[in-house]
């Protein structure tokens, strides 16, 4: 991996003239060409418009008047972003033949930064799973065993990333569907504070943890794209009011006297190669200056459950819009009521069906109060704990998920898929950033850390990812 | 609707609660910035957001917040610091979300009342339990070929108003309604027409026992399309629970609808113990968050109420309780009055003028405050009569310009020079031989023939009073 360029230097070549922004495109076309049988990382390639957009970018560029470090450079953006005029189907039969007539903030600021969309990439249906096995379009393998999962929900992008089909990729992260497989995909994984990134556009699964996610092969990359994509959005009442940020400023500071906590539990929950990565890490960072102090966090358990009934709730009431009414599947029936069942049976899979009951559940007057009105306080508390560690440290370290891409073959049930999560709930839970960087493998497979951050503090987060890389 | 106590009725108490719906006049949806409008071509205001396409976010629109606080100002409401928005979730076709954006348990304005007048004479107090901020579904419309929806209504700000059961009479809803309609409309909030929607009303209505403290199980009626049907779908679904109760049936609650051509209700559906609609808090959207300097403001801003000021106009310019009410039918046009009632002494003829054509009042007066104090001074002056005025008001209406030169460019000054008025005068006298005759005999009431003369002859402009003098000159000799 680490002989390949970064997006950002592919922008410094195109700059340079020492290839046009149509020969890069058409090289990672190819490459998706070559790869997309057995990786299945996404569900469109939007070849025409790629080109077409690479031309425009090598006009600017032979005019030198390029929009942005990353002008003419190739990106993928998971399927569940709104992309005008192209198909988003957020892996759903649901949405199989819907094209928007807008584009997602997020990547309406790319395109205006002159960067060319490739595609749409695989995810779990509308983002609810961790391996993107629930697609209704089909799994996505893992780069370097197609055996294995590639992660999820946001695992198409990853996959691209990881495998070079694509330099930079848009992800979403509900609960750590952008830092888990970038974990297991072996890249750079970015989920910024809640508000920084518009979610406009995003087809939304449960919008009070739902945050624009970055992959990319390098902080650097990462903090270029976030660059590009954060700032106050009108279209979206959620998003902050921050000035602009370059991100990138502090990359090469070091972590010299920054307070580290390990995370107690993070050590304890993850299995033997991802615990040693963990402590590996915690040890470099120390050697390179920083202070590295055990936390403990108790209550970091309780979080999952709360996680799982918010986000259930909020999706069964996001995932009413699709009653084949107006746009999407519709199944015919006698009289509107059993034609909105019908569709909605059709046109969801399993997991989401699963999430929509719970979610219902969990709101219907009866269980209110013992189930989403508890989790609600648990999630205020836990957040103010957290929020209160982070007063104490800079930083907190933690595994990113507990163990390396597993085996398809493993069969496994949906209470053991969701404690995959147990690692990246947290920062979802406080709306806190926190980044993803790959440290580390066990028998060829990547294995991810993370970092938590505080509020608005991704430059940092990125700066200690930054310092890391460095040590691998 | 009579109160004959010999009705089954007539040994119970009626107890009523309402809810009205009012449709804001934002220029704007709540959530997005698409034209609120009526009768428009189906689906030709309508976007992502109100159509709930994916990953489309609301907005909210902060003028209609401000109307919706300003309407609980109106109603003596103690408006809400912090409130919050809630999706109150139920599958529809006409619900392009799937849930209606509106407040659950944090409502923007609560405990609130308004005065009605009493059956007894006085005033009679009903309390407000709260408005909140929500938004209009869309509109379903059934032909031979199926159903069609048109969104052009989905996600117009409205508010609920829901008062405590404390009314006992249909008389007391519709004075109720009228009152509320009146006050929201001089302030400009809402236009709260009952027949394009823009105000809805929902009738709780139970039956207790005379004495009783218990409220009885109720009967929600829809469908209530003005304040006529609501005052009979009230009288009917009286006689119907007493009926019941007096027969030893009992009632449950439901939801039941009005029938326009029959005058009866009818069952719609049964409530289950409590409808559930799964409220979950907005996650789209930050609380609503106010300052107290922003609820100050908003109060100075309201209009000093529509009955306040008949009160002050029949005191301040002699006009009678009618005139005053019809220039209190909107606010623009009460402030347009009293702008131009301030720069003349003939306010009550100006009134006068105005109120002779009271349906074009309620959009407001086009023609300015100066321009309305000189044709009162016209007026009042006598360089024009009644009915010439009411022709320059017309003109300046339609196309503006200075009353006096409409005046003179119309002919319709008064004629009062003796060289204008002399031939009229003249001639009158050659033309009513047998009137002079018999005015110069003595009979004086035949000077009025000859005067009637004078005023025709002149097309009505002719100065009466220097008519007169003229006559009596050329008649003495």
């Amino acid at each position: 991996m680490a002989e390949l360029p970064s997006a950002l230097a592919l922008g410094q070549s195109l700059r340079n003239h020492t290839c046009s922004a149509r020969e890069l495109t058409e090289s990672f076309l190819a490459e998706i060409d070559r790869r997309e049988p057995e990786l299945h990382a996404f569900l469109t390639v939007s070849r025409e418009e790629a080109l077409a957009a690479a031309d425009d970018a090598d006009r600017r560029l032979a005019a030198g008047e390029p929009l942005s470090p990353l002008d003419g450079v190739p990106f993928a953006v998971k399927d569940n972003l709104c992309t005008k005029n192209v198909r988003t189907t957020c892996a759903s039969r649901a949405l199989e033949h819907f094209v928007p007539p807008y584009d997602a903030t997020a990547v309406s600021r790319l395109r205006a930064a002159g960067c060319v969309m490739l595609g749409k990439t695989n995810l779990d249906e509308f983002a609810m799973g961790c391996d993107t096995g629930s697609s209704a379009f089909g799994p996505t393998r893992h780069p370097l065993d197609p055996a294995r999962v590639p992660g999820g929900s946001s695992g198409g992008s990853a996959a691209a990333v990881a495998s070079w089909e694509a330099p930079l990729a848009l992800g979403s992260d509900t609960g750590g569907s952008v830092r888990q497989p970038a974990a297991l995909c072996g890249v750079v994984g970015l989920r910024p504070t809640y508000g920084r990134i518009s979610r406009s556009g995003l087809t939304g699964f449960a919008p009070s943890f739902d945050q624009v996610g970055l992959l990319a092969r390098t902080p650097a990359d990462c903090a270029a794209l976030l660059a590009l994509t954060a700032g106050f959005d009108p279209l979206d009442a959620t998003s902050a009011r921050r000035p602009a940020e370059s991100f990138a400023d502090q990359l090469e500071a070091g972590v010299r006297g920054l307070r580290i906590a390990l995370l107690q539990e993070g050590l304890d929950e993850a299995g033997p190669a991802v615990r040693r990565s963990t402590e590996r890490a915690a040890a470099c960072l120390e050697s390179l200056g920083a202070r590295v102090e055990p936390l403990s966090l108790p209550f970091l358990r309780e979080m999952l459950p709360a996680y799982h009934i918010l986000t259930a709730a909020e999706a069964s009431s996001n995932l009413a819009r699709f009653d084949g009414v107006r746009y999407g599947l519709r199944a015919p029936g006698a009289g509107w009521r059993e034609s909105i069942r019908e569709s909605r049976s059709a046109g969801f899979g399993m997991e989401v069906k699963r999430r929509i009951l719970l979610g219902t559940f969990v709101l219907e007057k009866e269980q209110r109060d013992a189930c989403f009105s508890r989790a609600q306080r648990l999630r205020r508390r836990t957040a103010a704990d957290l929020r209160e560690a982070l007063g104490r440290f800079d930083l907190v370290l933690l595994p990113t998920a507990p163990e390396t891409a597993w085996r398809w073959e493993e069969e496994r049930d949906p209470l053991a898929l969701y404690r995959s999560d147990l690692f990246t709930v947290p920062a979802a839970i406080a709306g806190l950033p926190a980044v993803s960087v790959p440290f580390g493998e066990e028998n060829g497979l990547p294995i991810g850390v993370q970092f938590m951050g505080r509020a608005w503090e991704e430059a940092l987060l990125l700066r200690a990812a930054r310092t890391l890389l460095q040590e691998v | 609707m009579g109160e004959n106590r010999n009705r089954p009725a007539a040994s119970y108490e009626t107890v009523i609660g309402l809810e009205t719906h009012i449709a804001l006049k934002t220029e704007t949806k709540a959530f997005c910035s698409c034209a609120v409008t009526f009768g428009a071509e189906p689906n030709t205001h309508c976007c992502p957001v109100c159509l709930g396409m994916p990953g489309a976010l609301p907005v909210l629109n902060e003028k209609a917040v401000e109307y919706a606080a300003k309407a609980g100002l109106l109603l003596h409401c103690r408006v809400s610091l912090v409130s919050h928005m809630d999706r109150k979730q139920y599958f529809y076709p006409d619900l392009p979300k799937g849930y209606q954006i509106s407040q659950d348990d944090e409502p923007l304005c609560t405990d609130g009342w308004l005065e009605i007048p009493a059956a007894g004479g006085g005033k009679k107090r009903v309390r407000i339990e709260r408005i909140h901020l929500e938004e209009d579904a869309g509109k379903l419309i059934h032909t031979a070929e199926g159903t069609l929806i048109d969104c052009n209504r989905c996600g117009v700000p409205l508010i609920e108003i829901v008062t405590k059961p404390d009314f006992r009479s249909a008389e007391e809803v519709v004075a109720y309604l009228q009152e509320l309609r009146e006050i929201i409309r001089f302030a400009g909030l809402s236009d709260c027409r009952m027949n394009e929607g823009s105000l809805r009303c929902d009738v709780n209505l139970s039956l207790r026992p005379r004495g009783s403290e218990e409220l009885g199980e109720r009967a929600e009626l829809k469908n209530l399309n003005s304040f006529q049907f609501a005052a009979k779908a009230i009288a009917f679904e009286e006689e119907r629970q007493a009926a019941v109760l007096a027969s030893g049936g009992t009632l449950f609650p439901e939801t039941r609808g009005f029938c326009e051509e029959t005058g009866e209700t009818y069952a719609m559906r049964r409530k289950e113990s409590q409808d559930d609609y799964r409220f979950l808090p907005e996650p789209d959207l930050p609380p609503v968050v106010l300052t107290q300097d922003q609820i100050d403001r908003w109060r100075s801003e309201l209009p000093e109420p529509p009955a306040e000021r008949r009160a002050r106009y029949e005191s301040e310019y002699g006009l009678s309780h009618e005139t005053a009410a019809l220039l209190t039918v909107s606010r623009a046009a009460a402030d347009r009055f009293e702008e131009a009632a301030a720069r003349t002494p003939w306010a009550r003829q100006l009134a006068n003028l105005l109120a002779a054509d009271p349906e074009r009042l309620e959009a407001g007066i086009p023609v300015a405050a100066q321009s309305l104090a000189e044709l009162a001074a016209l007026l009042g002056e006598g360089s024009v009569g009644a009915a010439a005025a009411r022709r320059i008001l017309d003109e300046m209406w339609a196309h503006g310009g200075d009353p006096r030169e409409i005046a003179a460019r119309l002919g319709l000054l008064k004629l009062s020079d003796r060289a204008s008025l002399l031939p009229f005068a003249e001639q009158a006298v050659a033309a009513n031989g047998r009137a002079a005759a018999d005015f110069r005999a003595g009979k004086t009431a035949a000077l009025q023939a000859l005067l009637g003369d004078v005023m025709r002859r002149s097309h009505g402009r002719a100065d009466p009073a220097a008519a007169r003098a003229l006559l009596l000159e050329l008649l003495g000799g």
